[in-house]
């Protein structure tokens, strides 16, 4: 066990795997010299040299593309694409090629490419470097969508990432890049791809997230605790595929849903949550589901912190959700 | 005298080609105060009164030159570094730092991270991150304007690494085809964030792009305002006979860092620096003036102190604006606000009132 950062976590993952298997490699912006712009590839080109660790030029599309390209000859190649709301000149490459390619190849040409990316607002990045669009992703068949949120699942799931046959998105909190810290195994850990972790037990209420909102709701969940209200943490982890089962688990012992992402509400990966709920736990729910999300504007900058879901809005909401029955 | 922080108008289109040696110091006052500008973004960056900051030292004559040679009419398109040539444009230094701050003197209404400015009044477009998408966005607004009639050309800035993005080749190759009365303005600082120039493309120049898009390229010394004048004013003169676009490569140094989060230290030699700061191109064009004798070390000195004084006090005033009005968050989404989004504003008019929401 060793005491790491996400983005410390996520650095050991990316060089355990490498020293694993000489065919896994990264490529992307600033990842080599420089380390990385967040420094999660820091250290990676001296140990590998520029032809593992290499610093492309500034084209997403290229980068993504030729991910591909490496991955169908054989290679297991890791994109970083510098933040996610930098990810749109390589939107074509990813939902027409990348997430299509075994399924219009009948199965010929598997493409197992992970695209790292930092995601989620609260460093004051304004429109550009704060988004949080998983939606658009989890939306297009074929790509696998990752969330960790703690240190060791950085790790875990990067390394099942890296091994998973078909294409990642595998999508990083950054504003708790550093702030959260944790234990992370040595050595090669995998955590499977569709298992929600349960952050915090609760019976009273669900709250339903990933990502950097778990911190969010595990403060809003302490909050509850002092009034008696206990709230089950349930971070998905994995938003491709979803572990429905967990998901209608806990909601049918509390009766009570609360789901909290960044991005904006209108079509958000909530909407799905909300309406597997629907469908499936009807009879179970004791109130209407709430979602505490971003508003449906774009990300603004100077109003961040009024436009992030905190843990009084999901205080609030979970409040409601008791109020109600 | 006028203030340091007002930058005097460039002459207009009927000037000449070369700048007459009268006007040089007008020139000189606005990379001054761009210089002055941007010492003062990083200080108070560090201090933690900006949230963030886009230097573009080293990058003054490059951009005044080329600002310099443009009609108040033509159209900007700017990436993030643009400060000297939005000064030039005439928007006023508390204007610049009312976004820096995102305050309610915010032209933007604080939704911007800094630098990302822009001025309908001063035909200065709002610039977003993604790099290279105002390049096509500049030739669409040319072609418009020869349909209309209108004499007067778009300039679109961009640095070395984003002649490897989507939208440098899709409005070359349109500015070519439709013969768009567009500037390409490319200010090769030799590194985009960490990575060097020769290793964004294996193409001898930046420049000798354009000429498999079917127009010119040129290659000018970015740190020499006559060159730089020169240049543009060529380009536009081509671009309003019909003639079509022209890429013009300005060749000159990133000396700060890439943005407030870039430490350049990990990536480049203090040598390469050194040697670039022999070319600072303030440095370069006082001596000019000096020996022009347009120009004294008195002058000099009094100006220097008086815009610092300026962009302190403008500064000062900006901090002293209120903030951003919360409820602004939902305008402009839409030309009207849709119900659900009127909805979710009222639900945020009442956690405002409660004391739920902190900025
Ligand atoms: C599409 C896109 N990818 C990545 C980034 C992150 N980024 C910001 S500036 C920059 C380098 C730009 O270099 P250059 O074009 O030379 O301009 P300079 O910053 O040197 O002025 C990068 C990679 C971005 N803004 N947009
Ligand atoms: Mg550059």
């Amino acid at each position: 066990m060793t005491e790491l950062t996400i983005v410390q976590a996520i650095n050991r993952g990316l060089a355990e795997a490498m020293r694993a298997d000489p065919d896994v490699l990264v490529l992307g912006e600033d990842v080599g010299v420089n380390g990385g712009v967040f420094r999660a590839t820091e250290g990676l080109h001296k140990e590998f040299g520029a032809d593992r660790v290499i610093d492309t030029p500034l084209s997403e599309t290229g980068i993504v593309g030729a991910a591909i390209g490496m991955a169908l000859y054989g290679l297991k190649p890791i994109a970083e694409i510098q933040f996610v709301d930098f990810i749109y000149p390589a939107f074509d490459q990813i939902v027409s090629e990348l997430a299509k390619f075994r399924y219009r190849s009948g199965g010929q040409y598997p493409c197992h490419v992970v695209i790292r990316s930092p995601y989620g607002g609260g460093i004051k990045g304004g429109l550009y470097h704060s988004q949080s669009p998983e939606a658009y992703f989890a939306h297009t068949s074929g790509l696998k969508v990752v969330i960790p949120s703690t240190p060791a699942d950085a790790k875990a799931l990067l390394t099942t990432a890296i091994h998973d046959p078909d294409p990642v998105l595998f999508l990083e909190p950054k504003r708790i890049y550093r702030a959260v810290s944790g234990e992370v195994p040595d050595g090669e850990l995998r955590v499977p791809f569709g298992v929600a972790r349960t952050a915090r037990e609760g019976a009273d209420v669900t709250l339903l997230a990933y990502g950097a909102m778990i911190p969010t709701c595990l403060q809003a969940a302490e909050t509850l605790a002092a009034s008696g209200v206990q709230a089950e943490v349930l971070d998905l982890r994995t938003l491709v595929p979803l572990d429905e089962a967990a998901v209608l688990a806990s909601v049918e012992k509390t009766g009570r849903a609360v789901i909290v992402h960044e991005a904006p509400r209108f079509c958000g990966f909530g909407a799905e949550l909300a309406a597997i709920l629907a469908e499936k736990a009807f009879f179970s729910l004791k109130a209407p589901v709430q979602r505490v999300t971003g508003y449906d504007t774009p990300f603004p900058y100077a109003l961040e912190n009024m436009y992030l879901p905190n843990a009084e809005r999901i205080v609030h909401a979970a409040r409601a959700t008791l109020a109600a029955g | 005298m006028a203030e340091a922080s007002e930058v005097a108008q460039p002459g207009g289109s009927d000037g000449p080609a070369d700048l007459p040696k009268a006007e040089l110091p007008k020139l000189y006052r606005a990379m001054v105060l761009a210089r002055v500008v941007d010492e003062r973004c990083l200080t108070l960056q560090r201090q933690g009164r900006i949230g963030f900051y886009v230097p573009l030292q080293g990058q003054e004559a490059a951009q005044v030159g080329s600002a310099w040679a443009l009609d108040p009419e033509d159209w900007i398109f700017p990436a993030y570094r643009e400060l000297a040539v939005a000064l030039v444009r005439g928007v006023p230094v508390k204007l610049l730092l009312d976004q820096f701050i995102g305050n309610s003197g915010d032209v933007l209404k604080g939704r911007q991270m800094p630098n990302h400015y822009g001025y309908r009044e001063f035909r200065f477009v709002t610039a977003s991150s993604p790099v290279g998408t105002q390049i096509s966005q500049a030739v669409g607004a040319a072609m418009a304007a020869r349909w209309k009639g209108e004499e007067i050309v778009t300039v679109t800035y961009f640095g070395d690494g984003t002649t490897s993005s989507n939208d440098f080749h899709a409005g070359l190759n349109f500015a070519g085809v439709f013969k768009a009365p567009t500037i390409f303005f490319c200010q090769n600082n030799q590194w985009a964030i960490s990575l060097p120039r020769e290793r964004q493309t294996h193409s001898e120049t930046l420049a000798i792009k354009a000429t498999a898009y079917g127009f010119p390229g040129v290659v000018v010394d970015g740190t020499d305002v006559h060159a730089v004048f020169a240049a543009v004013r060529a380009a536009r003169a081509r671009a309003l006979a019909g003639e079509g676009p022209t890429l013009i490569e300005a060749q000159v140094y990133r000396l700060g860092p890439h943005s407030t989060s870039d430490d350049p230290r990990r990536y480049r030699t203090d040598a390469e620096l050194a040697k670039w700061k022999e070319k600072d191109p303030i440095a370069r064009l006082k001596h000019e003036l000096l020996t022009a004798s347009v120009w004294t070390e008195e002058e000099d000195a009094t100006l220097w102190e008086t815009t610092r004084k300026e962009v302190v006090a403008a500064f000062e005033s900006a901090e002293a604006t209120p903030p951003v009005d919360p409820l602004t968050m939902f305008d402009d989404v839409f030309a009207e606000r849709p119900a659900g989004l009127e909805l979710q504003r009222a639900s945020f008019a009442e956690l405002l009132k409660d004391g739920g929401l902190k900025p």
